[in-house]
């Protein structure tokens, strides 16, 4: 019983941390339309950046500073804003799918350096010895579990809060105005480049915060963990929990990561040993035939902001009939 | 600095430059970035080397053509493999993309080629395994050329197949009535549709060049490199970036674009190292996208 409780805790806390970078993803993509198929880079470069601040020094490699964590959180949603800032503003200038190749170099780049540039981020040792919250009460696990459960918990919330705040002020109609019908928000004087590289920019330090925590939790980094997998998995709770809804992308982001961590349970009960790896990748392709029937039949998710997309949709199609013709 | 990085970078650049073609006719036809572009290479590859394994299962050894490590089984091959590369792209687009081409909003299209790209690339994994694989283990002796420069005879025949291909395509395009509806549609899709072109017609012809060539593309890989699942997806970034830097829509662009990056690659393996090669591209689409975001022959967007 105990076991459950421990493990539902510890289950719970890696979906919210998943919940956290879906969140970022919404701000991005749902409220702003801003595609990112780098998001494993952002939050890669969370993860890294809290780990180098915080843990202790190491001569192997560049610092170790042994900070507090909460330095380490700041910092990353810090350097991860400025990168997703600097790629915004690189490409949104230009056509959206310039912005979804050019996230998905940085996730590659992000990868080659955390695999080679040694003296930085450890290689493909990565990076232990990361301090995790209540590290003191490691010695009994649920404890641990459940005050690690707490703080995720709590972050989470407060992201939520606030992007639900935000998308409900001035800025974020703005933002949806700009998704909706560019050129009209922008006659209304909006730039419509500045708002949206702050999105993106708010969208990149949220997912940096999100890589930062789980680095803190499990206590140690390495490159594999942010392949381009992990860009897949958090699209796919996104769009199956619905973009546009911060309360989509949180209960989407439960929802398939318990069918993964499900389907993964399944295939090592029923799979032998040497057929697991294979297995594995069986469940990446229903993961993402899954994705594309969503896509297909209900694009709008399970809690898409649909009475604005379906009223707007029909001057949508208007709109790219127009635009056609155009160019 | 030795000149063979010229000979690697020509070769890795055909490689780049033929996967390219497809992006830039998706893109400027089909408007989207098609992610799953890589993975029609991977399969081209594998759906090449199962066909030359029925073949020597039914014919024995071949022995190779002259001093190449390949035999007729593999020329063989790689046109059904094409074929069925072709065939590939033509199913997706039928299954998934013009349906959602026809809800007309771009950027979910990009988004389902990601999700096909993982489905697929994983499919080959279940397969195949993630082993590297190989269409021979013959190793060739490189000739000096002079200079410096070593090159081995299946690099020289499969250079010549890429010249010949990119001149056969740009041909297409330029000289046939295929080829100039192809131009009409990427360049004003409503015009093209007033004055009667085909779109559906047009629509098959990208994919099946496209897919094509990314099979021939895939099989070069096979031949100098070695096969893996993930060998398309590996190249994605690099075929992106060519066709950004040689301006989306235009083939010799693309090729061009592919050279450029092959030979910056090969030259920064020699200078800096291996492990950086895939940076490369990203600087150079970086580069292009803040300096000359239409690229060397693109036309501006209206």
């Amino acid at each position: 019983m105990i076991d459950l409780v421990g493990y539902g805790a510890f289950f719970l806390t890696t979906a919210l941390i998943f919940s956290l970078v879906t969140l970022g993803l919404n701000l991005q993509w749902g409220l702003t339309g801003l595609f990112n198929v780098g998001l494993a880079g952002f939050v890669a470069i969370g993860a890294y950046t809290s780990a180098l601040l915080t843990t202790p020094d190491d001569p192997t490699r560049l610092g170790g500073f042994g900070l507090p964590i909460l330095v380490g959180w700041i910092g990353a949603m810090v350097v991860g804003g400025i990168a997703a800032a600097l790629t915004g503003m690189a490409t949104l200038r230009l056509r959206s799918d310039y912005l979804a190749i050019t996230t998905f170099g940085v996730a590659v780049v992000v990868q080659l350096v955390a695999l080679n540039a040694q003296k930085l981020t450890g290689g493909p040792f990565g990076i232990g010895f990361i301090p995790r919250p209540f590290g003191g009460l490691a010695e009994t696990p649920l404890l641990f579990n459940l005050s690690n459960l707490a703080v995720v918990c709590a972050v989470t919330l407060m992201a939520y809060l606030a992007l639900e705040h935000l998308s409900r002020s001035p800025w974020g109609r703005v933002l949806r105005a700009l998704r909706e019908d560019e050129r009209a928000a922008i006659s209304l004087g909006k730039s419509a480049r500045f708002y949206r590289v702050q999105a993106f920019a708010v969208g990149g330090a949220i997912m940096a915060l999100a890589g930062a925590m789980q680095a803190h939790f499990t206590g140690f980094i390495a490159p594999d963990n942010y392949l381009p997998i992990l860009t897949f998995q958090v699209w796919v709770m996104l769009i199956v929990g619905g973009s546009g809804s911060n309360r989509g992308a949180v209960i989407g982001s439960i929802l398939v990561w318990a069918i993964w961590a499900g389907s993964g349970t399944l295939t090592s009960v029923f799979f032998p040993p040497e057929q697991q790896a294979r297995a594995a990748s069986l469940q990446i392709v229903a993961i993402g035939v899954m994705l594309c029937v969503i896509l297909l039949i209900r694009p709008n998710g399970l809690f898409g902001d649909r009475p604005l997309r379906t009223r707007l949709g029909k001057r949508k199609r208007i709109d790219t009939a127009k635009s056609g013709s155009n160019g | 600095m030795s000149l063979q990085f010229v000979v690697d970078g020509l070769l890795t650049g055909s490689m780049i430059g033929l996967g390219a073609i497809g992006v830039t006719l998706t893109y400027s036809i089909l408007r989207f970035s098609n992610f799953a572009h890589g993975d029609f290479m991977a399969w081209g590859t594998y759906a090449t080397l199962a066909v030359v394994s029925a073949i020597g299962a039914m014919f024995g050894k071949v022995a190779p053509i002259g001093p190449l490590s390949f035999g007729w089984p593999l020329l063989v091959a790689l046109v059904v493999g094409m074929a069925f590369t072709a065939l590939l792209a033509l199913l997706l687009d039928k299954v998934l993309f013009s349906r959602l081409r026809s809800q007309g909003q771009a950027i979910i299209v990009v988004m389902a080629s990601f999700g096909a790209s993982m489905a697929l690339r994983s499919l080959l994994e279940f397969t195949f395994t993630s082993r590297p694989t190989y269409f021979s283990r013959a190793i060739q002796i490189a000739m000096p050329v002079g200079f410096g420069i070593r090159i081995t005879p299946d690099q020289i025949a499969l250079l010549l197949l890429t010249a010949t291909l990119v001149l056969g395509v740009h041909l297409l395009m330029t000289r046939t009535q295929t080829g100039r509806s192809m131009q009409a549609l990427s360049q004003n899709a409503a015009l093209a549709r007033i004055v009667g072109i085909d779109v559906a017609s047009v629509v098959r012809v990208t994919w099946i060049i496209g897919g094509a060539l990314a099979c021939v593309a895939g099989v070069m890989i096979g031949v100098l490199v070695q096969i893996r699942p993930f060998m398309g997806f590996d190249m994605l970034l690099p075929m992106f970036a060519a066709a950004i830097l040689g301006g989306i829509g235009s083939i010799p662009g693309a090729v061009l674009g592919g050279l450029i990056i092959g030979l910056a690659e090969a030259g920064a393996v020699q200078l800096i190292g291996a492990e950086w090669r895939a940076a490369v591209s990203f600087i150079i689409l970086m580069a292009v996208l803040f300096v000359r975001p239409i690229g060397l022959f693109g036309v501006r967007e209206r």
